[in-house]
């Protein structure tokens, strides 16, 4: 049961950095590798602040406003500089690790016994309330993302940025400044991203230099399930394609768990991870392919 | 409305394969006026408009709106004045988003986009009233992804969305190119009735001398990058449509 209640709490905090691929990837159509640096810098940025006694309402801001900084120097060199987009991601990501390392000062950095997101709600003294007071908070924080979102992206502004990744001659045409839009965009994930970071540097109570390594998957796999579902059952009003996109996380941390639970090697995990994407992605092709053989 | 003031255009400039695309056109547009431009592929009727609407910019030469200097404004701040209607139906619109998120943001297209929901009941009835004129039976389809619209419909809307805010200039680059003959009718003919009801500055790019010659009041026929014949509107009236084909002869 705990087993299963940690890939779901799992996949809760993960889900930030899912609903911020979902606006590069899905929304802007920009395959943004700068996740797997803005991660990490989330969680760096934590553990420097939770060491330093700050206090949680004071370290998200700081958080998101880091990841955005990250997301707006890719969105930067991707529209001034007319870099392709995924190679203005691995600069800022590669820039990114040497950053946090200066940040962080070393390559681990334990988050135990500190006051953070998920000691907010003691339910009991009892060491089995833990997890759930973590659910009740986790499910928390998504659920405000999700509402955030949802009315973000239903808003004027919000129409202008699914115009933008959908038909960039028609925004020029109505006054709309698609590098401006790109670049907030940009910002937009990567602060969800870093706050997933923020998220999961707390429930596993470290931040670690290489946390983020392979991140970017994680969340592309999260958005590609959500996207399926999406297509599969039609699903038009924008709330609730959020909110597949946290089932998606959801879905993709109990693969995971239950590939482990199989007794896979650990090491093996990325290698799991990439071929459970690829199966994703690759699935319609190969089932079309077998219907016309 | 529109001044063209020696407007020169090289693409390439300088290299080997340079091409002359607008060679010191000098042309003014007053406003209210329906202009046609006709001449073969590659005469700079599409650069001529790009030029005005910013996509392009001139090697030489001035471009200004009422007066007001505009050749350096990048495309999307000239939307201010200008509304577009592109070649391919896909252009215009965003295939993803509702017919109803499309219309929000050509009725938007002067000011800024902020955090407010606008799609509002209200702006509901207002697009359901516009696009019934159209007859098409389309008002029911709001909520509908706009990609899934024909070209013919996807373009006559893209006509609504032209006037959905204030608008001074209408561009259309051959609306109707990509459609069959019945929806062309249908879309020229939307397009002339706007024009005529909001007072539009029009410029009409068409390959089908027919439509020249049935719609608009001055003429312009381009030929290599210059301006080969200009008629007025009382010019034009006086044009049989055999006289004008000969011009292409």
């Amino acid at each position: 049961m705990e087993f299963y209640l940690s890939a779901v709490l799992l996949g809760l905090c993960l889900s930030s950095v899912a609903l911020g691929i979902f606006i590069s990837m899905k929304i802007f159509q920009i395959p943004d590798i700068t996740t797997d640096g803005s991660y990490t810098l989330g969680a760096v940025v934590t553990a420097i602040l939770l060491m330093h006694h700050m206090p949680v309402m004071v370290a998200i801001p700081v958080v998101l406003i880091a990841g955005a900084i990250a997301g707006c120097l890719t969105g930067l060199i991707h529209t001034k500089l007319k870099i392709d987009a995924l190679l203005s991601g691995i600069l800022v990501m590669t820039a990114l690790y040497s950053v946090n390392l200066v940040i962080l000062g070393r390559s681990n950095v334990p988050l135990i016994d500190i006051s953070g997101i998920f000691t907010w709600l003691h339910l009991s003294a009892a060491a089995s309330s833990d997890s759930f007071s973590e659910l009740i908070v986790s499910v928390f924080v998504v659920s405000v993302l999700v509402a955030f979102l949802s009315f973000l992206l239903r808003t004027d502004f919000g129409i202008a940025m699914r115009a933008t990744g959908n038909s960039e001659s028609m925004t020029r045409a109505l006054g709309i400044n698609n590098d401006k839009m790109k670049i907030m965009g940009l910002a937009i994930a990567n602060a969800l991203t870093a706050l997933g970071g923020f998220l999961v540097a707390q429930y596993q109570s470290f931040t670690d230099i290489n946390m983020g390594i392979g991140i970017v998957i994680t969340g592309l796999g999260s958005v590609l399930i959500a996207d399926r579902l999406i297509q599969w059952f039609g699903i038009r009003p924008i709330a609730l394609q959020l909110l597949m996109v946290i089932c998606g996380s959801l879905i993709f941390q109990f693969v995971l768990a239950i590939t482990l639970s199989l007794g896979v090697d650990p090491n093996l995990l990325k290698l799991v991870t990439a071929l459970f994407v690829l199966a994703i992605v690759g699935a319609p092709v190969l089932g079309r392919l077998r219907k016309t053989a | 409305m529109i001044d063209l003031v020696n407007i020169s255009k090289q693409f390439n400039k300088g290299g080997a394969n340079a091409v002359s695309a607008l060679s010191n056109i000098s042309l003014s547009v007053p406003k209210g006026q329906f202009l046609v431009l006709i001449g073969a592929n590659g005469s700079g009727k599409t650069t001529l408009l790009n030029v005005i609407a910013g996509s392009v910019q001139p090697s030489e030469g001035a471009v200004r709106f009422d007066g007001q200097e505009v050749t350096r404004l990048p495309e999307y701040k000239r939307s201010r004045w200008i509304a577009r209607v592109f070649q391919n139906p896909l252009s215009g619109t965003a295939p993803d988003l509702s017919i109803l998120d499309n219309f929000r943001l050509a009725s938007l297209r002067t000011s800024s986009k902020g955090l407010r929901i606008g799609v509002t009941p209200d702006f509901r009835r207002v697009v359901r009233d516009r696009i019934a004129t159209l007859g098409m039976g389309l008002e029911n389809k709001v909520d509908q992804p706009m990609g899934s619209l024909s070209g013919g419909q996807r373009q006559a809307l893209t006509l609504l969305m032209s006037v959905m805010d204030h608008t001074d200039i209408l561009l259309l680059d051959e609306p109707t190119a990509a459609l069959d003959p019945r929806s062309a009718q249908i879309v020229l003919g939307t397009a002339d009735r706007l024009i005529k009801e909001h007072g539009l500055t029009a410029i009409l790019i068409t390959h089908q001398l027919k439509d020249a010659y049935h719609y608009g009041g001055r003429l312009i026929q381009m030929e290599e990058g210059r301006m080969l014949r200009d008629l007025d509107a009382g010019a034009k009236a006086a044009l049989t449509p055999t006289e004008m084909f000969e011009w292409f002869g």
